[in-house]
Parts: C-alpha cells; sequence; structure tokens
C-alpha cells in the first residue's frame, strides 16, 4: 500500500499515461461516457422528481376532492338518477367515521362549473369573478400564499359572517389601479360591498382554479347565495400515513349511507385523488431514476471492460518496455501495480471529467426549462451517488486491471526483451 | 566476482532438445573484462542471461560476488538485477516514450530514489558518456550510437557490480563502436567488472580476456594484450 502515496509511483504512472496521448484519449472516452449518461439522467430523472414535487408543492400530498353526482342504480325505494346534493352535515359523519382525515373543507363555488361567475365593482371598473366560500381550514389544504400585510379568511369571519374576501392577482390587476393598495378597500361582489383584506398569489391547487377569482367566508357565501346547507363539494386531506386510496374508498362509503345511496353505486360521488395521481407521478420518476442507475452503470461497466481491453492490447504492445522494466530491477509485483494504477487512474480521470460534463449539461438543461412550464427544476445528482460511482469505478479499474497486470508478468523478462 | 561451475541449459521445441551450454565453468575477477567469443547461435547469449539473472541454468552453480545464486524467484532476481547487474543489449532497449534523462533514471527509480536526487545523479552519468545536452530529447532523436551511451550510462547509474553487454556494437558501424568500446574500457579503467559479447575479433581484442564458446562448452580462455579503442577514435 505505501507505493500508493509514493509520489515516485504517480509520477512514473502519469508519465506512461501522459506520452501514449492516443491510447490513453482512447481509453478514457468509453468510460467518459457511460459516467456522463449516468450523471446526466441519474440528474435528469433527479430534477423530474423536484418539478413534480414543485408542482404538487401548494397541495396536501394526502387530499382528495370529493362531488355527488347521480346515483346509477334504484336503492331503498328510490329509483336511478336520482340526483344527490351533498350538505354542510355531512361533514360531521366523514370526522366521525374517518379517523384518517385530518382536514375536512366544504366548499361553495359560482363560475367554476358553467355557471354564471359574479360580478365585481370597485370604483369605475368591473369584471366577471368565479366565487369561492371557503373555510379557514382550505388553507391547510392547499397553501394559498398571500401578499404582504394581507390575510386569508380566519375563525372570527366565519363566526359573524364578515363581508371580507381575498381577491386573486388578476382580480386586483383588473379592479385596481396599478399603485392602489387594495387592503381594506371595499368591492361590491353581486351588489354587496366586501371588504378585501388579502391579496392571494396564483398557485393552482384545483384544475378549475384561475388567477382571477374572489374568496370569501363558506358562512358569507351561504347568506349572499341563499345555498342554505348546500355545498358543491369537499376538499379534504388525509394525515401523511394515511393510504389516499383506502381513504378515498371509506370517504365515498359514508357518503353512500349518508346520502342513502346503493353500496356499489359507483357513480354516484365523484373524486379526484390527488395523493393517488401524486404516488403515481412519484413513482415513475423513480423508475426513471432507477433506469437511469441501471443504464449508467450498465455503461460505465462497458466503459471499463473497454479499457481493460486496450490495456491488455497495450501490455502486448509495452511487452518489450516491460521486459526492460524487469531487466532493471521493477519486481512483478512493481509492474502488476503499474498497470493496474494506470488502469485506475485513467477510469477515474475519465470519471471525473465524465462528471463535470454531466453536471454541465444539467446546468445546461435547467437554464434552458427555467421559464417554461415543463416538471423540472433544480437537477442534482446526490454526493454518495457521485462518490458511489467513482468507488465503483476505482473498483472495476482495479478488477480489470488484474488481467492485463497478470498477463504482464505472466511472461519471462528474457522472453518479452526477445520480443519485437 | 563471479564464478560458475558445470552450467548446463538445454531449450527443449517440441521433442527437440537443444542442448545449448554442456557444463560451462568459469571465473572472473573484480575488474576485468571479458569478451565472450563465438559463432552464432553458440550459446553467448544464454550464458549472458543466465548471469544477468534474466534466465535460470538448468543445472550449475552460480556465485556472484561470494553470494550463491539460486532458487531465485523473480522477485528476487528483480532485486539482484537492480542491486548487482547492468545490461547493454545490441538494440539498446531504450523506452521509447521517455527522454534520455528518464531512461537513464528508471533503475534509480526501482531502487526508490526520490525524483530530485535520481535526476541528479542520471544527469551524471549522462555527461559521463557525453550527452548532457541530450538529456531531454527521445530516443527517436538520437543515432544509434547516441542511444547506446544512453544505454550504457542507465546500466551504470544503478553502480552495478557487473555490466553485461550483449553485442554492445552489433547495431553500429565501425567507427561508432570504438567509440562505444572506448567508453567501455574507460568504465573498466575506472575498476567496474564487464562482460561483453561479441563475435567481432577487433572488439574481442579491446578487452583484457578472451573467452571462445563452441558447442557447448569454452574451448579457449586466453588474456590479450587489450587494443585501446581511442586510438581508432
Ligand atoms: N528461448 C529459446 N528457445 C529455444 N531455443 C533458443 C532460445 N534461446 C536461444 N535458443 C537457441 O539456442 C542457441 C543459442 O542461442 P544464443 O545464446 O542466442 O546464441 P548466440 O547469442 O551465441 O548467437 C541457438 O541455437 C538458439 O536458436
Ligand atoms: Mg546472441
Amino acid at each position: 500500500m505505501r507505493f500508493l502515496f509514493d509520489k515516485n509511483t504517480w509520477q512514473e504512472i502519469y508519465g506512461s499515461i501522459s506520452k501514449n496521448k492516443v491510447r490513453t484519449i482512447i481509453t478514457v472516452v468509453g468510460v467518459l461516457w457511460g459516467i456522463f449518461i449516468y450523471i446526466t439522467l441519474a440528474g435528469a430523472a433527479k430534477g423530474m422528481d423536484h418539478g413534480f414535487e414543485k408542482a404538487f408543492e401548494t397541495i396536501a400530498r394526502n387530499s382528495l376532492f370529493v362531488w355527488a353526482q347521480s346515483t346509477s342504480m334504484p336503492h331503498e325505494g328510490f329509483k336511478t338518477g336520482r340526483s344527490i346534493q351533498l350538505k354542510v352535515g355531512d361533514t360531521n359523519a366523514l370526522r366521525n367515521k374517518i379517523p384518517e382525515l385530518q382536514y375536512i373543507a366544504p366548499i361553495n363555488v359560482k363560475g367554476a362549473f358553467g355557471d354564471s361567475a359574479a360580478t365585481a365593482v370597485h370604483v369605475d371598473k368591473s369584471g366577471s369573478y368565479t366565487v369561492w366560500g371557503f373555510f379557514p381550514v382550505y388553507a391547510k389544504i392547499a397553501t394559498k400564499k398571500i401578499y404582504d400585510n394581507g390575510r386569508f379568511i380566519n375563525k372570527e369571519d366565519m363566526l359573524q359572517a364578515r363581508k371580507v374576501c381575498v381577491i386573486g392577482e388578476r382580480t386586483q390587476q383588473e379592479l385596481f389601479d396599478k399603485n392602489e393598495d387594495p387592503l381594506g378597500k371595499y368591492i361590491r361582489i353581486d351588489n354587496v360591498y366586501f371588504q378585501v383584506v388579502g391579496v392571494h398569489k396564483f398557485s393552482q391547487s384545483m384544475p378549475f382554479e384561475t388567477d382571477g377569482d374572489i374568496i370569501i367566508p363558506f358562512a358569507t357565501y351561504k347568506k349572499l347565495y341563499n345555498t342554505g346547507n348546500n355545498i358543491a363539494f369537499f376538499s379534504l386531506a388525509a394525515y401523511d400515513a394515511a393510504d389516499a386510496v383506502a381513504v378515498e374508498k371509506k370517504i365515498k362509503d359514508v357518503l353512500k349511507n349518508v346520502h342513502r345511496v346503493h353500496p356499489e353505486d359507483e357513480r354516484a360521488f365523484g373524486s379526484v385523488n390527488i395523493g393517488e395521481i401524486f404516488n403515481q407521478i412519484m413513482g415513475f420518476a423513480e423508475g426513471i431514476s432507477f433506469l437511469s442507475l441501471i443504464v449508467g452503470l450498465a455503461t460505465i461497466l462497458g466503459g471499463v471492460i473497454g479499457i481493460g481491453n486496450i490495456l491488455l492490447i497495450s501490455v502486448k504492445e509495452r511487452t518489450k518496455e516491460l521486459g526492460v522494466r524487469r531487466a532493471l530491477g521493477a519486481t512483478p509485483r512493481e509492474v502488476r501495480a503499474l498497470i493496474i494504477m494506470e488502469s485506475v487512474f485513467l477510469t477515474l480521470v475519465a470519471g471525473v471529467i465524465g462528471i463535470i460534463l454531466g453536471a454541465g449539461v444539467l446546468a445546461l438543461i435547467n437554464a434552458l426549462t427555467e421559464d417554461i412550464d415543463f416538471p423540472y427544476s433544480n437537477p442534482t445528482v446526490p454526493i454518495p451517488y457521485v462518490l458511489g460511482a467513482l468507488l465503483v469505478m476505482v473498483i472495476l479499474g482495479t478488477l480489470i486491471g488484474l488481467i492485463p497486470a497478470q498477463r504482464a508478468v505472466s511472461i519471462k523478462p528474457i522472453d518479452a526483451l526477445r520480443e519485437e | 566476482m563471479i564464478e560458475i561451475k558445470d552450467l548446463h541449459k538445454s531449450y527443449t521445441m517440441g521433442s527437440n532438445v537443444l542442448h545449448v551450454l554442456k557444463g560451462i565453468n568459469f571465473k572472473a575477477e573484480d575488474g576485468e573484462l571479458v569478451a565472450i567469443m563465438g559463432s552464432s547461435g553458440s550459446g553467448k547469449s544464454t550464458l549472458l542471461n543466465i548471469l544477468g539473472m534474466l534466465d535460470e541454468a538448468d543445472s550449475g552453480e552460480y556465485t556472484l560476488d561470494g553470494v550463491p545464486i539460486r532458487d531465485l524467484t523473480e522477485t528476487k532476481a528483480a532485486k539482484y538485477r537492480n542491486k548487482f547487474l547492468g545490461f547493454v543489449f545490441q538494440s539498446f532497449n531504450l523506452i521509447n516514450y521517455k527522454n534520455a534523462l528518464e531512461n537513464v533514471a528508471l533503475p534509480l527509480y526501482y531502487q526508490r530514489m526520490p525524483r530530485k536526487e535520481r535526476h541528479d545523479k542520471a544527469m551524471k552519468y549522462l555527461e559521463q558518456v557525453g550527452l548532457k545536452e541530450w538529456a531531454h530529447h527521445l530516443p527517436s532523436e538520437l543515432s544509434g550510437g547516441q542511444k547506446q551511451r544512453v544505454a550504457i550510462a542507465r546500466a551504470m547509474a544503478a553502480e552495478p557490480k557487473l555490466l553485461l553487454a550483449d553485442e554492445p556494437t552489433g547495431a553500429l558501424d565501425s567507427t561508432t563502436s570504438y567509440e562505444v568500446m572506448d567508453l567501455i574500457q574507460k568504465i573498466n579503467d575506472a575498476g567496474n567488472t564487464i562482460l561483453v559479447v561479441t563475435h567481432e575479433e577487433d572488439i574481442a581484442h579491446m578487452c583484457k580476456r578472451i573467452i571462445h564458446l563452441r558447442d557447448g562448452v569454452i574451448v579457449k580462455d586466453e588474456k590479450v594484450e587489450q587494443v585501446r579503442a581511442s586510438a581508432y577514435v
């Protein structure tokens, strides 16, 4: 092992490598390509991973939406085709029967599903906007980033059915002057005055959300539009540990029971399960990660075998040189070490260059995709992966070097010297 | 310095056995300059390679500087070669991608001498063979005579007890041959023991003693009046 730390050894190896440039370059290219592929693929997979995570960052991972439709089976004397109406009271049934649920937010909305939107007016400006009736807890399921000094609707707003609203970015732009602070100002929504308490940054957490909407307390919505105990749909979030699919089924079972729907009626309630979608996408991203690992390792292996091959040829070409070295006093061990270290050194140099090039390409892709709507961000390859790849290369380089190294000393020095 | 007794060597090729050395007995003292002569195929190189521990005898005794040489592993042989022996070959055997200085320094590397020291010493020996200015040239940029002088410097750099030269002038024209012999004589003058294999009479007579090999035995062993190569240079 001592020779590993001997400067002379490395000078000797560097000498033989740097003076056989063509051989060195050809040798290096195979492994370089392998590690480059590996780093680029693994990094890109990670980037996609991050991209998907980012796409989901404004909504609870284990969340889902449930709404009512109409029945497709007769049950308890009701005919097929009865439309079901979700009620505020369903909340308690869900909360009591499904302990896995962390948050339950009944939601009402006007202007999202083909019905006419609300008209909002501020001084001389007006527009049509979707109006949401939210419980404050909704903010726990889908994060709403509120701009400076504003706030989301809170408990007090609910209890007193305050006429306050949180407006979207576009709503602000359309109803207010550029330099006007909307906070504390009043807008007229379907002829009722509401005070603006916050402006939220647009983030898509439901498919039908837009940047131009108005959020008011659920209780106020009920009064404004006279919805009684009716609700449009539920937004729910389960605890992280819960199984999204199982929770979804439980929710539907409870609702079927409450609304006297046939237990096997699959059409009575609709749902979108974010948790399930998220898991599928992440599974896909993981698959890509794994694939890139396999492809990368296979390519590296191919490259290292290439190095072994070229070293084998080079050992044959250098038979005489190695014979001379042995005549001058190189022991078989020293000759073997020279060949193995050349192999390891070449593998490592190739690896490091490959990693640098791969990182460069990743940075380039990141820069190019930054401004477009593509689930790709911050592509990185975890340091342990990189170190692991380097370690694998050192080990493979050593193993593959053993063959030509053994070949180099298997021939007697006198026969090596006689070689032409 | 060296003593060999009843040395035998044969080569087997298929079913043919070629008995090359059939009982060689021979002794050389410190400071001798011995020529080994004989026709082509007479076993000169075989003998020299056995003395140089590049090859092994089938039987017989070999003592080098009082050390009995036997049961050699390749590692042990390598260490002896490094410590005791210097080689000069007909075809120079320089490493083509190393410059003259690096070639001369190579045996010192295997002695684990630090780089700086190694290079200083190599430079000293290159200077002795008159090639200091050529230190950083590759072998391909040198003439045949220069290459052989680099090879001699390399052989001497390790300060061996015994210098073995197998047809050192075999690839050179006569003027260059004499230059090389002049160098060998000077090294011998300094007290080094040298064996030179040759089949050329004039080269042999530049040594102090000639051993004639024929049919695997020494047929004649004579002291000669040394012809100084400098007379021809
Ligand atoms: N490795 C070998 N295998 C078989 N025959 C050999 C080998 N080396 C030398 N010989 C034979 O042994 C004989 C002596 O060779 P060598 O010592 O090289 O002669 P010289 O140097 O005197 O010309 C020659 O006939 C040669 O062909
Ligand atoms: Mg010969």
